[in-house]
């Protein structure tokens, strides 16, 4: 075995070693950046200012009074903003949401103040995201008022349960 | 409905109804596919080792290469059809890294029993840790299998502690034998021997998740604040004493500076997560090095690791002074003969550190034959680990499943800067392995198992909450007016 075919080899185990590295921060890249937006069609695309698909809420809102329906304005996921889980995010997709200490519910809180099966969140028969206490102990606080019936929900308004804020973002 | 972008999946259908703007995840959102290449990767980069160091030594292709290489193809195949089954949505690369990592590990073992066989202190290998590693992985799919979701742990949250602690207590009572090498760490029955402190790190860590889960709110109670630090209650500091007291009895009862340091360190990052309280750390911090410069003026062994890391190079004086030990220095040294891009696999002297080469002190061989750009490398995968690790923690939706998935990864990632900092000489030397490289059964059995609970809590972080309906169910309905 020669010097040049053994230094060939060191050099080229190393690149290889180091391919490898770099194929799986790729792996996590697209991880991290995974979901990519697309304007929807050449229609829709026009009404939207070009060049902001990466700013949706702002797109949402120069384009709302071309398009008054209000499925214009849907949120896409739940964020939670305070509390022991801030920084937990839920993507919206028509499936309801459980909050509550229960360890089955969807969002797990950790709050002294939420009971087992606290509330959920819904999309309605129109497709409308409703919030609904279920029956819980402290209550649910809609911007700042108790929740006694369902609610329809607007993204940004902040549901309070004890010391945990979630909202629906778009 | 008719705005909708036709080559999209069709099972997202009511986010897209609702939603402006399309959104396309790249690829499925389980990423099994990815993990089957990183895998069919990760099984490629030890067999060119392999082939590399058989070259470099018996100027020929190792004899047991097809074999060698289906092998563990064919072990890493199953442990990923077990997870495509298991685990669908887990993270696609622990796995792979893993494999590579245990990979390498063999390669490097395999090579040092080829090289070392002209010393007699050097026995074969490789062939062991192999063994091990099968049974590594088959742990591994054993809690793919068993451990239906991470969440049922919570429930053994202090029988998980009295379990730890018996793992823990038990080298101290079980007669030592010669080869043990100072520290008291493991537990021999009939010709096998096991390091219960292994399986106790990740024991240990199911009930400190559980414990601080419940007991966070208290302990992040500050009582006043002094220099920019809230400072905790008197009686808060319960927890934090007896888990130092405990760390403290393990270095005097078993001279282990390694698991002691590990199992402080991990309680101290935990509680950290748990309450955001930055003053947890410093007292942390403050315990744990008068606790260990205590210890170190009574306890022989200790002292000698520290003498050897302030002064690794006084073994080599003629004669050598009393409680010094050269393996740091000759450590040092392959990492010196590797330079940049070391010697190429086959062709270091790194076997001339003749005790413990293949467990301890794998590193220096790593860096003698890599160089340091292969160090870097090593790192960065280990690195990578802990990342994936942390990043589940973040996406976790229950809190015992965060604070679980920060705790293994820290304790990993203790493990790693434990090890590679004694080796490189940045802290004073302890007797761990590195994790999946090193010779030492449990430790490769006890970080595959550690591995799979990642993914579990990974799987279920990343499923999609709950299967989407096309119409909103009728149970959506309110039901209370």
């Amino acid at each position: 075995m020669s010097d040049l075919t053994l230094t060939v080899m060191r050099l080229g185990f190393l690149a290889v070693l180091w391919l490898f590295v770099i194929v799986a921060v790729q792996v996590i890249r697209s991880d991290l950046f995974g979901t990519k937006v697309n304007p929807r069609s050449a229609r829709r695309a026009a009404a939207a200012p070009a060049g902001a698909p990466n700013r949706p809420p702002q797109t949402q809102q120069s384009a709302a009074p071309a398009q008054p329906r209000q499925r214009r304005g849907a949120p896409t996921h739940l964020v939670v903003v305070q509390g022991s889980l801030a920084g937990t995010t839920v993507a919206l997709q028509g499936q309801t949401i459980t909050l509550g200490r229960a360890h089955d519910s969807t969002i797990v809180l950790d709050d002294d103040y939420a009971s087992s099966r606290h509330a959920r969140i819904y999309p309605d028969q129109t497709g409308q995201w409703t919030v609904e206490d279920l029956g819980s102990t402290n209550g649910t606080y809609l911007d700042r008022q108790r929740l006694t019936t369902p609610q329809p929900l607007q993204p940004g308004m902040p549901i309070r349960i004890g010391r945990t804020v979630i909202e629906l973002r778009k | 409905m008719s705005t909708f972008d036709l080559s999209s999946n069709s099972n997202t259908e009511p986010a897209r109804r609702r939603a402006n703007t399309t959104i396309t995840p790249q690829g499925t959102p389980n990423r099994r596919n990815t993990e089957l290449v990183m895998l069919a990767f990760a099984v490629l980069v030890p067999m060119a080792a392999y082939a590399n160091v058989g070259l470099a030594i018996d100027k020929k292709l190792p004899a047991g290469m097809l074999e060698y290489g289906l092998g563990m193809g064919a072990l890493a195949l199953i442990a990923h059809l077990v997870m495509r089954r298991f685990a669908p949505y887990a993270d696609p690369l622990l796995l792979p890294l893993a494999t590579l990592l245990n990979g390498l590990g063999l390669v490097m073992i395999w090579r040092l029993d080829k090289a070392g066989s002209l010393l007699a202190s050097n026995y074969p290998a490789a062939a062991n840790q192999l063994m091990w590693s099968g049974l590594g992985i088959a742990f591994f799919i054993g809690v793919m299998l068993l451990l239906k979701d991470h969440r049922i742990l919570q429930r053994y949250t202090y029988i998980s502690m009295v379990v730890a602690l018996v793992l823990l207590a038990a080298p101290a009572f079980f007669p030592a034998r010669a080869g043990d090498f100072g520290a008291k760490i493991w537990i021999h029955i009939g010709s096998f021997s096991i390091q219960p402190g292994e399986f106790a790190k990740i024991i240990l860590t199911v009930f400190f998740a559980g414990f601080l889960m419940v007991k966070r709110d208290a302990l992040a109670l500050a009582s006043r604040r002094f220099m920019g630090l809230y400072l905790p209650r008197g009686r808060d500091l319960g927890p934090i004493i007896v888990v130092w007291l405990l760390s403290i009895l393990i270095l005097v009862f078993e001279t282990d500076l390694g698991s002691s340091f590990l199992f402080f360190g991990l309680f101290v990052v935990m509680l950290y997560v748990a309450t955001e309280r930055t003053s947890w750390i410093v007292f942390g911090l403050v315990m744990s090095i008068g606790g260990a410069a205590v210890v170190a003026m009574a306890e022989p062994h200790v002292k000698t690791r520290i003498n050897s890391w302030l002064d690794p190079m006084a073994a080599f004086q003629d004669p050598p002074p009393p409680g010094t030990s050269e393996q740091i220095g000759q450590t040092l040294m392959s990492f010196g003969t590797g330079g940049v891009t070391g010697t190429g696999l086959g062709q270091g002297r790194s076997w001339l550190i003749q005790f413990a080469a293949k467990s301890d002190f794998i590193l220096g061989s790593f860096g003698e034959e890599l160089g340091l750009t292969g160090m870097m490398a090593l790192f960065v995968l280990y690195g990578l680990i802990v990342q994936r690790g942390l990043r589940t923690a973040v996406a976790a939706r229950d809190p015992f499943g965060k604070l679980l998935a920060v705790g293994l990864s820290s304790a990993f990632a203790l493990q790693v800067f434990v090890v590679a900092g004694g080796v490189t000489g940045l802290i004073p030397l302890t007797g761990m392995t590195m994790p999946f490289l090193a010779q030492g059964g449990s430790s490769v059995v006890a970080n595959w198992a550690l591995i799979a609970i990642l993914l579990k809590i990974s799987d279920t972080a990343r499923r999609p909450a709950a299967e989407p309906t096309p119409e909103p169910a009728p149970g959506a309905e309110p039901t209370r007016t």
